[in-house]
């Protein structure tokens, strides 16, 4: 088995429905997310999933020099950034590239896939 | 056989230009013909790339030193296959490599007998999707599946595509690691996903194909060496997948081209189709693939490479160009059309269409599709009008033409052409 993190991508900033058109748009996604998640947990994929806050709420700190630096963020400045969020623990890619499509599909944003290398 | 002798229908297979005299480069002849198996065999036994790669290295040079001096063994693939097997289960011992994983290949170690069908076929079948994932990128899918399955060096990859040694390695690098690391599985994909996936490994074969038939390069306007490889390998997954008719419509098209490539360049420059000594066709390729063509209609379930094996069916058919029965030609086009509604299926037809109708409806159907970039369809264009007597324009087509190709013996041809109108 591998973990992955299946990390949904959206605009930096949202309107009053989130990144989705209208209110409609918005429960229908919200409601096929968490039938999708239920799905992950009733099949032993689940490991752990989140949405996050929009992008411009972030904070970056950097004590790799003599003392932290804080800074307003994000990080990398882009067009889209992470949204969300699945880890999941899937016997091989395939499994993780076919989950992942559901996902993208229930939340309607793109899905990168990517392996961990260890857990801690 | 072809004719200079570089694919034997039987499988085995060797490069053109490599020595075949002397001890050494005999090995390492049975060496290349044993690749694949060689390697899906340690991939399926030890569940890792990198080690069945060094494992066969160190076979190879055991092979080296021992078979000049004491005779080649009778079952060359299976002492390659225990010898490396054998250096695996030392190197994983020796670097204490003990996670689950190897430790499961060391304790299930089986002498599974090689032979050239069963489990063993199954191994090649189940690295060639490996190596055609559709989460690896399309330039390292092909480079993979030389390298893997073919035996190629990564030189010679690079060579045949342009990208220096160490690129070329990089990308190979790269992919294998993705495959480790993100556990891309080592598995015939499930009945649902087959037709998908297979559409995925049909377009490296043909794209390996083509790049020998015409090589994108300035260097060798033909690389029989890949066209070879593509027909051997395409030879494996039609004995694998008998029941699938793409498989066998692809392996038709690749032996009725292949068929036709000894009368494709003559003195440097290519020649066209109509003006090909057919009597330099291999016949027994082409009865072959016509055989598959009927089979492939008998099976009623056409395709892609079934359509474009049956329009070389028709070509290869006519004992001369001008018996070419073009309106059956165009009727497959149409039918690929449906299937297919890319310019560049359009571009062909309109071809075949010129012949039907004359080169003024062609040329019509022609400058409506989009395909300012691809050089064929500048060289289609200056065919047509100059059959046209637009002397002038033909002229700049074929200049056109002539720049966005790097093929020498296509350039040659293009150039003759050219300095002939008036």
């Amino acid at each position: 088995m591998t973990h992955y993190l299946l990390s949904v991508h959206g605009p930096a900033e949202r309107n009053e429905f989130g990144e989705y058109g209208s209110k409609e748009e918005m429960e229908k996604a919200f409601a096929a997310t968490g039938a999708f998640n239920d799905q992950l947990k009733a099949d032993g994929y689940w490991v752990f999933a989140g949405g996050l806050q929009q992008a411009t709420t972030a904070t970056v700190v950097d004590n790799t020099g003599d003392a932290p630096v804080v800074t307003d963020g994000p990080y990398l400045e882009s067009k889209e950034y992470i949204g969300g969020f699945w880890v999941i623990d899937a016997p091989d890619l395939d499994v993780a590239l076919k989950l992942a499509a559901d996902g993208s599909k229930a939340c309607r944003g793109k899905v990168e896939v990517r392996p961990f290398e260890g857990l801690a | 056989m072809t004719q200079d002798g570089t694919v034997d229908h039987g499988g085995s297979h060797h490069v053109a230009g490599r020595p075949s005299g002397g001890d050494g480069a005999a090995v390492e002849r049975v060496f290349r013909e044993e690749y694949g198996r060689l390697i899906a065999s340690l991939v399926r036994r030890f569940g890792d790339i990198d080690l069945a790669e060094d494992a066969a290295g160190e076979a190879l040079v055991v092979a080296l030193e021992k078979w000049p001096s004491e005779g080649t063994p009778p079952n060359s693939g299976g002492w390659l296959t225990t010898t490396a097997a054998n250096r695996a289960i030392d190197r994983i011992r020796r670097e204490g490599q003990r996670d689950a994983k190897h430790q499961a290949a060391l304790m299930t170690y089986d002498d599974t007998p090689h032979s050239p069908v069963g489990v063993v076929e199954d191994d090649r079948l189940r690295l060639l999707f490996t190596c055609c994932h559709p989460a690896l990128a399309p330039e390292a899918r092909i480079a993979l599946t030389l390298r893997l399955l073919g035996g190629l060096t990564v030189a010679e990859i690079g060579q045949a595509f342009l990208v220096p040694e160490t690129t070329m390695a990089q990308r190979i690098t790269r992919a294998k690691k993705k495959i480790a690391a993100a556990n891309v599985p080592y598995r015939v994909p499930s009945a649902s996903d087959l037709p998908d996936r297979l559409g995925g490994v049909l377009t490296v074969l043909f794209l390996v194909f083509n790049e020998g038939y015409l090589a994108s390069g300035d260097g060798s306007p033909v690389r029989s060496e890949l066209t070879g490889e593509a027909i051997r390998l395409t030879r494996v997954l039609r004995l694998l997948l008998p029941s699938e008719p793409e498989v066998m419509g692809l392996l038709a098209l690749m032996l009725l081209t292949e068929a036709r490539r000894s009368a494709r360049v003559r003195g440097g420059v290519l020649v066209p189709l109509d003006e090909q000594d057919r009597s330099g066709w291999d016949r027994s390729l082409i009865s072959e693939g016509h055989a598959m063509v009927r089979s492939c209609l008998a099976l009623n379930r056409p395709g892609r490479y079934q359509l474009l094996a049956a329009i070389n069916a028709v070509h290869t058919s006519a004992v001369s160009a001008s018996d070419t029965d073009w309106s059956q030609v165009v009727a497959l086009y149409d039918q690929l059309v449906r299937l297919d509604p890319s310019p560049i299926v359009a571009l062909n037809r309109a071809v075949a269409v010129a012949e039907l109708d004359g080169p003024s409806v062609g040329l019509a159907l022609v400058d409506r599709l989009p395909l300012e970039g691809y050089h064929p369809w500048h060289a289609v264009r200056a065919d047509l009008l100059r059959r046209l007597g637009r002397s002038a324009e033909a002229k700049d087509a074929y200049a056109a033409a002539i720049s966005s190709t790097a093929n020498v013996a296509e350039r040659a041809y293009l150039a003759r052409k050219r300095g002939e109108l008036v």
